[in-house]
């Protein structure tokens, strides 16, 4: 029961374990390299008297970081970008090289380190399919400030950003952070080319229509790990082109963007059109257009606008001033409060997790979603607190509120749902604001909601 | 379970039923028996108010003083239509006292207000005070929150500052208690320099040392050019941490100086690069100790992690009831 509350308001069940286990520190503590080969040669049998036996020697956070090595859960807070990062910036390295040769490589990077510190030659990469760093956008602050004539615009898919690259004789699709997902994704690795080439565009599945489907139906497919007959019929995915990075074992990125694009058509026509399709650049004559195709966009899978300038050549990164992207405006709706939950992880020990509701018909308030709150600490705050002094019940770590409180709700779409009683579910909803100044009775209507769908 | 018929237990506290008499109410009342300075045990706008001198003193540089300030010693015995009411130190910041009433029937209730144990040289250590019901806080109230030695956290607090000369080391603390305690613990750790302060800090500052805290040399940071500031330690309402104020600091160390920040989300939370574990409020170890060495018949638990409190007092077959106060905040840690 303690422990439960302690996980419950910690939110981290290594931390939590780490902060009660009892402290008898006599011995020293163990050294890293101590600690991982006692926790390799650990058996099922024995692993609990390890890990015991080295808790007992360390201080709360060498506890912590000994619990996120024993379980693989180490990236909290330090993911593998991170890391490169660091790893380049403490040899001197160029943080692209690193992000290049890191992933033809396997842990522990031995060869890796001796080239970094001068003792080893600079690893061979290998010739398989390998990943290439993605270039990122930045977002746009200043539209009115942005050379139109510079610049080449494509819409921003609702999908997941993906790599697939053909290379010695090897087919491999990668996510966003380079993780391996052609298992996932097999009907797409399979439509991969012979010859070797290696592409970035958006993962999309392609509805009924032969338009792109929502993320819903991409969702399906991202939580199966090997997709059965059925699903990969029902839900086949296409890769929408975005750029080409290299061809025939020649590596395209220092080419300007204008020149990469040229390339990517030409090769995209010669790929199966059922899997392959080029995301069409968008002509936009002034500001005014640019602006009415960002609030406006002709698809309900767009997001936003891309902007990208001609002369760019792909650089692994976010940098500035090359890349930018314009999300369309989320819409909003004024929503009342119903029910709140101590958030897990950065949120945890607050109140932080929401479920809100709109008028129904019959003038009940009827949950139409739950999300949590992206605010700054003093809101969070008073949020936490206003939940507390206007608890009218309480369910485990859940408690009722008075149907008082009008929150500001941001969403990216709508749709049916049945498992809310409103019949409707919000995608990505997060609280945009909280409007004490608002009476409930004044807050949207399940109506009012469901009539944005159309939209 | 049931409490002496003199007394009466709502949402907004306990009151003496046949005085009229509410102790920390959360909102302005006729007549009320205060622990603390802390907004939210000394609310504004009281027509009269029993306190020790010093919280009357907090209250009134706060703007909460009442109408009618009543100032009581410590120990000093009082009568409220009935029951007696005293006031014992509670060890949480200067003039925080425990309440203790002794009804009519001889019962004995000890309210704790906010409390810990562990030693402060700028209030009066806790004195344990037999009772027969604990009305006990419970803002650390986990088995998670065990506060390290005080001295070790400032000694951490001037390494950095010994790492980093050409910065500042601003220090997000309250502005009453923590912040003097922190000046006090720094001080018996040998640090003698000026230790500058954000303008919300000054006041009650300057009343910590009327009132014999001894603290050291301690200077104002508007007007000092921001040079001046490099390997200075600089105090500041939490509130300042992220706000355009530490602008004029040079590339400030962000420390946060809280019991939360034993906990890694609450430190990010803060953005504290240099998180402080140091409280004013009794910890797990002390929470528990405490029930035990008074072995109250009853256990009620006012404000904070009251579920673990009363389970654990359930499992060693105590009594205990969380009162489920409303106004109470977590922040004043
Ligand atoms: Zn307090």
């Amino acid at each position: 029961m303690l422990f439960r509350l302690s996980y419950d308001y910690v939110g981290d069940l290594a931390e939590t374990a780490s902060l009660l286990w009892q402290e008898s520190r006599g011995a020293s503590s163990p050294t890293l390299a101590e600690a991982v080969g006692a926790l390799r040669s650990a058996t099922r049998a024995s692993a609990p008297a390890v890990v015991a036996g080295l808790l007992d020697r360390l201080d709360t956070s060498g506890r912590f970081a000994l619990l996120k090595l024993a379980t693989g859960a180490l990236r909290v807070g330090a993911g593998a970008r991170l890391a490169r990062v660091a790893f380049a910036e403490r040899f001197g390295l160029d943080v692209t090289e690193v992000e290049e040769l890191w992933h033809g490589l396997s842990p522990p990077y031995a060869a890796l380190f001796a080239w970094a510190e001068g003792r080893g030659p600079r690893p061979d990469p290998g010739a398989g399919a390998l990943f290439r760093p993605f270039m990122l956008a930045h977002p746009l602050e200043a539209p009115e400030a942005i050379d139109l004539a510079a610049h080449a615009f494509e819409w921003k898919w609702d999908g997941i950003r993906a790599q697939a690259v053909t290379a010695a004789g090897e087919r491999r699709l990668f996510s966003r952070d380079g993780n391996d997902i052609s298992a996932t994704f097999p009907d797409l690795v399979a439509a991969l080319p012979a010859a070797p080439l290696a592409l970035d565009g958006e993962l999309l599945v392609r509805g009924p229509d032969g338009q792109p489907a929502s993320f819903n139906a991409l969702q399906q497919r991202l939580n199966r790990k090997a997709p059965d007959a059925r699903l990969l019929r029902e839900a086949p995915v296409f890769l929408r082109a975005y750029d080409l990075l290299a061809e025939d074992g020649e590596d395209l990125r220092q080419l300007p963007f204008h020149a990469r694009r040229a390339r990517l058509e030409s090769a995209v026509a010669r790929l199966d059109p059922a899997r392959f399709d080029l995301s069409p650049l968008v002509d936009l004559v002034d500001h005014a257009a640019l602006a009415a195709a960002r609030a406006c966009p002709p698809h309900p899978s767009i997001e936003g606008l891309m902007l990208k300038r001609l002369d760019s050549p792909y650089v692994a990164g976010r940098v500035t001033g090359l890349w930018w992207k314009w999300k369309k405006a989320p819409f909003t709706i004024d929503c009342v409060l119903m029910y709140a939950q101590r958030g897990h992880g950065k949120r945890s020990s607050f109140y932080s997790d929401f479920t809100f509701g709109a008028w129904g018909r019959d003038g009940a308030l009827l949950p139409v979603g739950k999300a949590y709150f992206g605010f700054t600490d003093e809101e969070l705050k008073w949020l936490d607190k206003w939940v507390r002094d206007h608890t009218v019940a309480r369910f485990g770590p859940v408690r009722e509120v008075e149907k008082a409180l009008v929150i500001e709700v941001a969403f990216e779409g709508v749709s049916t749902s049945s498992r809310h009683k409103s019949g409707l579910a919000l995608r990505f909803p997060r609280i945009a604001r909280i409007r004490a100044d608002k009476p409930a009775n004044e807050a949207d209507t399940v109506e009012a909601i469901a009539a944005l769908m159309a939209r | 379970m049931h409490a002496p018929d003199w007394i009466e237990i709502g949402p907004r506290g306990l009151r003496l039923k046949a005085a009229d008499v509410w102790i920390d109410p959360p909102r302005p009342v006729a007549r009320a028996l205060i622990t603390h300075g802390h907004a939210d045990h000394a609310r504004a706008g009281h027509a009269e108010a029993w306190a020790t001198a010093q919280t009357l003193a907090i209250m009134a540089a706060r703007g909460q003083a009442p109408v009618q300030p009543h100032p009581l010693r410590h120990g000093e015995r009082h009568d409220f239509a009935g029951v007696t009411v005293s006031l014992h130190p509670a060890g949480h910041i200067l003039g925080a006292a425990q309440i203790r009433l002794e009804g009519p029937d001889g019962t004995v209730i000890v309210v704790t207000g906010d409390y810990k144990r562990a030693p402060d040289p700028t209030c009066a250590a806790f004195e344990p005070v037999p009772c027969d019901i604990l009305v006990t806080e419970a803002t650390f109230a986990l088995p998670v929150f065990r506060h390290p030695p005080p001295e070790a956290e400032v000694a951490r607090l001037l390494a950095a500052r010994a790492a980093n000369p050409d910065r500042a080391i601003l220090v997000g603390a309250y502005a009453l208690g923590k912040a003097q305690r922190l000046v006090a613990l720094m001080r018996a750790a040998g640090y003698q320099a000026p230790i500058f302060l954000h303008g919300a800090m000054e006041r009650l500052m300057a009343l910590y040392s009327a009132h014999g805290v001894a603290l050291g040399e301690l200077s104002s940071v508007s007007g000092q050019p921001k040079a001046q500031l490099a390997g200075a330690i600089v105090l500041a309402p939490p509130s300042a941490l992220a706000d355009r104020w530490s602008r004029r600091l040079p590339d400030p160390v962000t420390a946060m100086a809280s019991g939360w920040m034993r906990i890694r989300a609450r430190a990010r939370q803060r953005g504290a690069e240099l998180p402080l574990i140091i409280s004013d409020h009794a910890d797990w170890d002390e929470l528990t100790a405490t029930i035990i060495e008074l072995r109250p018949r009853e256990v009620w638990v006012t404000h904070g992690r009251d579920d673990a409190l009363v389970h654990w007092c359930e499992t060693r077959q105590i009594r205990a009831r969380a009162l489920h106060l409303v106004g109470r905040d977590d922040e004043d840690d």
